[in-house]
């Protein structure tokens, strides 16, 4: 008998050992949920260095006192992972205190239903900050998301970058229509000159040529009918702004191999001067603005909106803008120490991005700014005289269908999807979304 | 020790907590994702109850047929390289080099050991077209055939695929079939060269239905592996161009962890399971048949 209960209880207690061994490994850990928060952490895509370089900055400088009550811990992952780590983070309450907002305001306006999301209105207001914020990047905010919540460390425009050497040597003007865009990218390749550098491995730089087709001809609207079930991208209008960028691939201006090529070499293609034309955001600002990169000189970059499409409804003054890599505040985590450094940020990043980066943000730039680059400056004119912005090509889109549109990009271009099926494929992801 | 084995009591203490340890880790997760077919949803807003909603949709999704399509595809040629070339490596082991096959056995052992993506890193170079011509691509201009971007096209990144993922592993093979021809006694191989059998005739009559058992293996392991590839296609393509090398894995990967749709990601795996199972019993009925009775 006693021996039974001896077999017994060692069972029982190998059972139990067993599973709290499990359970507690189960557990996870790390959970910064009720605003214990350890570090100020932020987890940002790798290939953005800006938000990176100047929080750091910071932390060493103005907010090192902030610092020092709660420190700067960044994390970085290639951008394709950033959305899919947030949303397994947010199922175990563990989103780090500072998350970018991913691919897709999608997710983001998911979380915020879920009470993940920091209402950065409230906050800002609360702290005494939300006059610290530029008004444009306020509404390019609520536009995206609904409301404001996410920090808009970066306000871009975006457009055609191009090199006026190359244009002044082939006697070639500013293109002001679509017509004169390609004109030009036919006699940049018969001179053995690539015409357009572009990301085709990341697929966006590609379907933004897309989008700004379709505003020109249908006008800063198309995107929001397709987002309201009024229009569908495989209407003959929405196909015909698809083709015309096939159209382009298929006459070989975005040179060989588009598919394979990535960010960081399409950028050293027109910093190089092999390339002639760059569609790209004022995000690059800091690398036109590098002298070690930008080889042709930060005075031989010139910027154009994206062009008129002959009898279309858009213009050139309508020109896309957004708020860079929107960076979301974690409501779980949000404490004093949070909400300091959030102060802190409001209040000098502005001047501090301006002065370190050359680059634009959402913030009011107080004190000192530095004496800006010609570029930045261009930058900010184009800014202060935009009436209109318009999104970009999947900012309405759900997940599914901006995975689609990026990864199809580079097909579409090469030739080996037609644009129907390009936008078809899209709108089956958005119906089914 | 019988009467040991022969104690219910014993057996429990003793089996016990692995085979708790075995349920919580292998059945329970795999009952729990057979629930979640049933569901929509996902972790940030919660699941709602869809019935078979997600099979219906599995049987309607073009994307679901298109990767289960590459998936059968990329099993049925991977899994001939590989066990092909291995074979061919292991006779070469065997019968050419004989004891002094180590050296090559290792070289050829080599990309087995290495990590995937850098094996990937390495052929995306190879065959690239941009920034600069890859060497692969040098060296078919050299010959005179010119081809265009590898990975542009849905045949050219599938051949390059096939191509990485069979020279990465032929090593192992090789080693695992020559551990089986090795085991062929000599005085068979004499006695069948005696009455004539060399060559072909000595592989095909001999050598063949005695490294039967160690073939049936590495086709077992080979078809398996390969039905789950992930991490090659990940590292090379990453599915591309668009979603024409996209296996039933990463698209189930996807679905689940970038899409947020558990429910239908776990119907996706349910499927791959069934998959997996039935090939591997249709491999194990077939090799019933005893091959040398010709």
């Amino acid at each position: 008998m006693h021996k039974i209960l001896r077999t017994r209880r060692i069972a029982v207690l190998a059972a139990a050992a067993t599973s709290s061994l499990l359970l507690s490994a189960c557990g996870g850990g790390g959970t910064v949920g009720g605003g214990d928060a350890k570090a100020f952490s932020l987890t940002i895509n790798d290939d953005n260095h800006i938000v990176q370089e100047e929080l750091t900055a910071l932390s060493k400088g103005t907010c090192a006192a902030q610092n020092k009550a709660l420190p700067l811990k960044i994390q970085t992952l290639p951008i394709g992972n950033v959305d899919q780590k947030v949303q397994l983070l947010a199922g175990q309450n563990a989103l780090p205190v500072q998350f970018a907002a991913g691919g897709t305001p999608q997710l983001t306006k998911t979380l915020d239903k879920a009470g993940q999301v920091l209402d950065l209105e409230k906050t800002l207001k609360d702290l005494g900050v939300w006059d610290d914020l530029q008004p444009a990047a306020i509404k390019t905010v609520e536009n995206l998301y609904g409301k404001f919540n996410v920090m808009p460390y970066q306000f871009n425009i975006e457009g055609i970058w191009y090199n006026k050497k190359l244009f002044a040597d082939h006697h070639l003007t500013t293109p002001a229509t679509y017509d004169q865009l390609v004109a030009a990218a036919a006699k940049f390749k018969g001179a053995g000159i690539t015409p357009f550098a572009a990301d085709g491995k990341d697929g966006w730089p590609l379907t933004r040529l897309v989008s700004g087709y379709l505003y020109r001809e249908l006008g800063p609207d198309a995107l929001q009918a397709v987002a309201d079930g009024k229009a569908r991208l495989t209407d003959p209008p929405y196909v015909k702004a698809a083709q015309a960028i096939a159209d382009l691939g298929k006459a070989g201006y975005f040179g060989k191999g588009v598919g394979s090529i990535d960010y960081d070499t399409a950028t050293q293609q027109f910093l190089t001067g092999k390339a002639a034309m760059f569609y790209m955001g004022s995000w690059a600002l800091g690398d036109f603005n590098d002298k070690t990169k930008n080889t042709i000189g930060a005075d031989n970059v010139g910027f154009m909106s994206f062009p008129t499409v002959a009898g279309g409804k858009g213009s050139a003054d309508q020109i896309p803008a957004n708020v860079g890599l929107p960076v979301a505040v974690s409501a779980k985590s949000y404490d004093a120490k949070v909400g300091d450094w959030l102060s802190c940020i409001t209040k000098n990043y502005g001047a501090a991005s301006l002065k370190d980066q050359g680059t634009v943000s959402g913030f009011k730039p107080h004190g000192d700014t530095g004496s800006l680059p010609p570029l930045t400056q261009t930058v900010q004119d184009t800014i202060s005289k935009t009436t209109t912005s318009i999104l970009w090509f999947e900012a309405l889109f759900n997940t599914k269908a901006t995975e689609t549109s990026q990864t199809n990009a580079a097909p579409l271009v090469t030739g080996s999807l037609s644009a129907k099926d390009f936008m078809q494929k899209i709108q089956t992801d958005l119906d089914n979304g | 020790m019988r009467s040991v084995l022969g104690d219910r009591r014993a057996l429990a203490v003793l089996l016990g907590p692995a085979l708790l340890v075995y349920t919580l880790v292998m059945l329970v997760p795999m009952g729990w994702s057979l629930g979640y077919t049933f569901f929509k949803g996902n972790v940030i807003e919660g699941f709602t109850f869809g019935g078979f909603g997600n099979f219906e949709k599995l049987w309607h999704d073009s994307q679901a047929h298109s990767a289960l399509w590459f998936t059968f595809k990329y099993a049925i040629a991977v899994s001939i390289g590989q066990v092909l070339c291995g074979y061919l490596l292991a006779l070469l082991y065997v019968f050419v080099l004989r004891k002094s096959s180590a050296v090559v056995r290792t070289l050829v052992f080599f990309p087995v050991i290495l990590p995937t993506v850098a094996v990937a890193l390495m052929f995306q170079k190879l065959f690239a077209v941009a920034p600069q011509n890859g060497l692969a691509n040098a060296a078919l201009d050299g010959l005179g055939l010119h081809h265009g971007d590898w990975f542009a096209s849905a045949g050219g990144s599938f051949v390059v695929l096939v191509v990485m993922d069979v020279w990465r592993s032929m090593g192992f093979y090789g080693v695992l079939i020559f551990a089986g021809l090795v085991d062929i006694p000599d005085e068979t191989l004499e006695s069948a060269r005696l009455d004539g059998a060399t060559g072909w005739r000595l592989i095909r009559h001999i050598v063949l239905p005695l490294s039967a058992p160690v073939l049936l293996s590495s086709v077992v392991f080979s078809i398996n592996g390969t039905l789950k590839v992930f991490d090659s296609v990940l590292a090379l393509t990453n599915g591309g161009p668009g979603s024409d090398t996209t296996p039933l894995t990463l698209y189930m990967f996807r679905t689940a962890f970038s899409y947020g749709d558990y429910g239908y990601g776990s119907t996706i795996a349910s499927l791959l399971t069934v998959v997996c199972l039935g090939v591997t019993l249709v491999i194990f009925r077939f090799s019933r048949r005893d091959l040398t009775k010709g």
